[in-house]
């Protein structure tokens, strides 16, 4: 009996020791959405959006578009990736688009959405994006929510640190995150040191075209160039990277580029290099390298071979770069709206060094210098350091700043958005995000002056977060409240792709200038038939040209014979509606391509290549009109050299006997 | 009898400022429905139609409208000289100074008013019945003629029928130039 009472005694002891354990556990910080935010993100049916995000699609390689506080998703822009759906790289107009010198590439990644900017604000012309992979820069016509323009970067591996623009957008930048040696060069790879070169490309954007050029190229020590910013206000003709590796390892770079205690940030006078280059201290080298423009005039791209780079050597020319030493692996570099500092956030570090313009300026007036990295002066931290942010959290990754003096920075690590004071690097307050923020993006946050009222957290991780959908999640944005002192969460929306990178900026100033349809007047496209007088057939050899178009609810022709086996069948479909919001589409049966899709006055080709007799049914694939399902027709494929004759017509109900 | 200088000075006005209508729309006709939240608008100008005329056309092939076309009326060669004659005979009325020449002013502007009125709905007639047979949409008993004046409702469109600027400048300074005749017949020849 004794027994069984000691017994019981001591398992509820231990029950109770084991319970103050687990009653020791720290609470997670709790997840509470505070009562007025559904109304904050209610954007009743009919009622627009305050702001446009533009999102990078990361691994998709296109831009999504979002309407905010709703986070409803308005339009993906295909950009570096195919997109059957509208036949980005599928009809013959598009595909020019693509072209680079490995050939038609149908995918890339896309990191850093851009907005053009006049006088350090968002000016709402363009939205630049960089191709990571395969390195480019596209030009993204917002007018028409249209990619433009994709510029090739020769000579540079993984084009990360772009496409940032200055002040008035004279310049967007592509620096290379893989240093590699020049193009077309095998070496050793443990010859790092020796044969790789890091790059930053200039490209020139013309004020009134935006249509852009490779101006020159400044040769930099090989290191992996991460992010950027322009300087602007009183850095404006400056330009900051972050860099890693400064360890120059090839391999492992998990563990051998994170050995040394500081990075750098790097800082080029890109005033001084235009000066360097009137002078005549560019040399011309051999480069191949596309330009791939689009015409809205003509309704097609060309894609050019370019031969040429004009080149600087920021190790000779020693007043264009400067060294700033970081802490740890940098990822943002971030400029205030004023312009006078540049917050840095080391990826690995355990604090943020914000760093003064005018210091920089005095430190490299009085040769502060530390030492030199290949060739490139290294200022003494000391001189141009503002001051750190202490003790604000695990993995900074990237800053944004509001109107009020204010910068939030993402934390990777500790999945949180910390707040703190820009003047005196005071931290305020700080939300967790849900989970494993990467960049962080406030309206017009990068700009002179910042629009604040909602902050958006881009995260890698969702978990838990939505309706499970098998192994692959959806990546998520985070709508954060900014206007008060303590940061409010309001919404979680799922996204496309991966985006790395949003800029936000307010609908005012895109819903002004929006293009609603083409011109059918101001179509110089080839092959365009402006009316249904203008429809026609023509055969040139083994090649058909269907000059073919089509309105609510018919094509003209609809019944066409005389193709053969063979031929190259090129469908030249003219929208000839001048309607907003009334596209067509246009589907051919096996064609083994994409439809298209058509917009008002606008001309698009499709190549079919029939490959078996028969009778092939085309048809719209937009619902157009309430007869959308009679505008279809028929294409009679012949066997290859038979003699049927070239005929086509459009209601000639004539029967055959 | 001769008319007060300031009825004379209203009539100059009112005449002069009937040139308006030379510069912009006298009549518009407006189409709204679920899929044209912004509306679609005809302009009728003294010369001219205006406005989304290629949309209307290409939406009335539906119900077998015939196609609208400026060449197919005579009577934006007349209009301009027509509103030229109704200037120049009221400046005319102002230079005679007589109240036999204002009234006849008045009554030419209400005959045109008249004319006009009819030829409108004649043509509006024409073009709402007259329809191809072959039309993919038929409604038996359905027309598709809009309303003279003000709001008609026309299978999904609500079809509007009302002046325009041009319309208004013609149409106010005529309604002062009856008023003035009406005064000067009234409670000027009473008091002298």
């Amino acid at each position: 009996m004794k027994i069984i009472v000691k017994t019981a005694i001591r398992i509820s002891l231990m029950v109770l020791v084991i319970a103050g354990f687990y009653s020791c556990k720290p609470k997670k910080a709790t997840n509470v959405v505070q009562g007025d935010a559904a109304s904050k993100v209610y954007v009743a049916p009919g009622k627009l959006d305050e702001v446009y995000m533009f999102a990078s699609g990361g691994f998709s390689g296109q831009v999504a578009v979002y309407g905010i506080p709703s986070g409803r998703l308005l339009r993906q822009i295909p950009v570096f990736s195919v997109n059957p759906e509208n036949a980005w790289g599928y009809s013959e107009e598009t595909k020019p688009m693509l072209n680079t010198t490995k050939g038609m590439i149908p995918w890339d990644d896309s990191h850093h959405p851009v907005l053009s900017k006049t006088g350090g604000n968002d000016d709402g012309r363009w939205l630049f994006i960089n191709a990571n992979n395969t390195p480019r820069i596209a030009r993204i016509d917002l007018t028409t929510f249209k990619t433009a323009e994709i510029i090739e970067l020769p000579n540079t591996g993984g084009n990360h640190a772009s496409p940032y623009c200055t002040e008035n957008t004279e310049y967007v930048v592509g620096a290379s995150r893989f240093s590699v040696p020049p193009d077309e060069t095998e070496v050793a790879i443990n010859t790092y040191k020796q044969n790789f070169k890091g790059v930053v490309n200039f490209i020139k954007v013309d004020k009134e075209s935006g249509h852009m050029n490779l101006a020159f190229q400044l040769d930099v020590p090989a290191i992996d160039y991460d992010l950027a910013r322009a300087g602007k206000g009183v850095s404006h003709g400056w330009l900051f990277f972050s860099s890693y590796n400064s360890e120059q390892a090839n391999t492992l770079l998990e563990v051998n580029a994170s050995q040394k205690d500081k990075d750098f940030i790097m800082a080029v006078n890109w005033k001084k290099a235009e000066e360097y280059l009137a002078q005549g201290k560019g040399v011309k080298k051999p480069a191949n390298y596309y330009h791939n423009l689009y015409d809205e005039s003509k309704h097609m791209a060309t894609s050019e071979l370019m031969k040429e780079v004009m080149t600087l050597d920021a190790r000779a020319l020693k007043d264009i770069c400067y060294y700033m030493p970081c802490p740890k692996s940098p990822h943002g570099c971030d400029v205030s709206p004023t312009g006078e500092y540049i917050v840095a956030s080391g990826k690995l570090a355990a604090t943020i060094p914000v760093f003064s313009y005018k210091k920089m300026m005095a430190a490299i007036e009085g040769k502060q210098f530390e030492g030199e990295f290949d060739g490139i002066s290294v200022l003494k931290y000391d001189a141009v350091l503002a001051g750190e942010v202490q003790k604000p959290g695990l993995g900074p990754l990237h800053t944004e700043f509001d109107q009020n003096g204010f910068a939030y920075t993402s934390f990777f690590v500790s999945s949180e958005v910390v707040k703190w004071k820009v003047e005196t690097r005071e931290i305020v307050d700080r939300i967790p995000t849900y989970y494993s923020i990467g960049h962080l993006c406030a309206v017009q946050g990068d700009s002179k002056q910042p629009f604040g009222k909602y902050l958006v957290a881009l995260n890698k991780i969702t978990k838990d977060r939505y309706l499970p959908t098998g192994p692959e999640l959806c990546q998520s944005a985070q709508l954060i409240d900014i206007t008060g002192e303590k940061m409010k969460l309001l919404l979680d929306f799922p996204t496309i792709g991966e985006p790395h990178y949003a800029q936000m900026i307010q609908a005012d100033l895109l819903i002004k200038n929006q293009r609603k349809v083409y011109k059918l007047e101001e179509n110089k496209h080839p092959y365009f038939a402006g009316n249904e007088k203008e429809a026609k057939v023509e055969r040139k050899g083994n090649e058909v040209h269907v000059y073919i178009t089509a309105i609510r609810s018919h094509f003209t022709p609809d019944n066409i014979e005389g193709v053969k086996v063979g031929d190259d069948v090129y469908f030249h479909v003219t929208n000839l509606e001048q309607d907003w919001d009334v596209p067509h589409g246009f589907a051919v049966k096996g064609a083994g391509n994409s439809e298209l899709l058509i917009m008002p006055g606008e001309t698009q080709t499709l190549k079919w290549t029939p490959k078996t007799p028969g009778v092939y049914p085309m048809y719209c694939t937009d619902f157009c009109s309430a007869l959308h399902q009679e505008m279809q027709g028929y294409v009679r494929v012949s066997p290859a050299g038979s003699s049927t004759p070239m005929s086509f017509s459009t209601g000639n109900t004539a029967a055959a006997k | 009898m001769k008319l007060k200088t300031s009825s004379r000075l209203i009539v100059l006005l009112c005449a002069l400022s009937m040139s308006v209508a030379y510069f912009s729309s006298v009549w518009k006709i407006e189409l709204e429905a679920p899929q044209y939240p912004e509306g679609l608008k005809m302009e009728i100008w003294v010369n001219d139609i205006k406005g989304d005329i290629s949309s209307i056309n290409n939406l009335n092939h539906y119900i077998g409208m015939s196609t609208i076309h400026v060449e197919d009326f005579p009577e934006f060669k007349i209009l301009p000289v027509l509103l030229a004659i109704m200037i120049a005979w009221g400046i005319l009325a102002a230079a005679l100074n007589t109240r036999k020449a204002l009234f006849s002013w008045v009554l030419f502007l209400i005959l045109v008013a008249a004319v006009a009125s009819v030829d409108f709905w004649l043509w509006e007639y024409k073009y709402g019945h007259n329809l191809d047979p072959h039309a993919a949409i038929k409604i038996p008993g359905m027309s598709y003629q809009p309303p003279l004046i003000g709001y008609k409702e026309l299978l999904n469109f609500l079809a509007g029928s009302l002046p325009d600027t041009g319309g208004y400048f013609i149409i106010v300074p005529a309604v002062i130039s009856a008023g003035v005749l009406w005064m000067e017949h009234f409670i000027f020849s009473k008091k002298t």
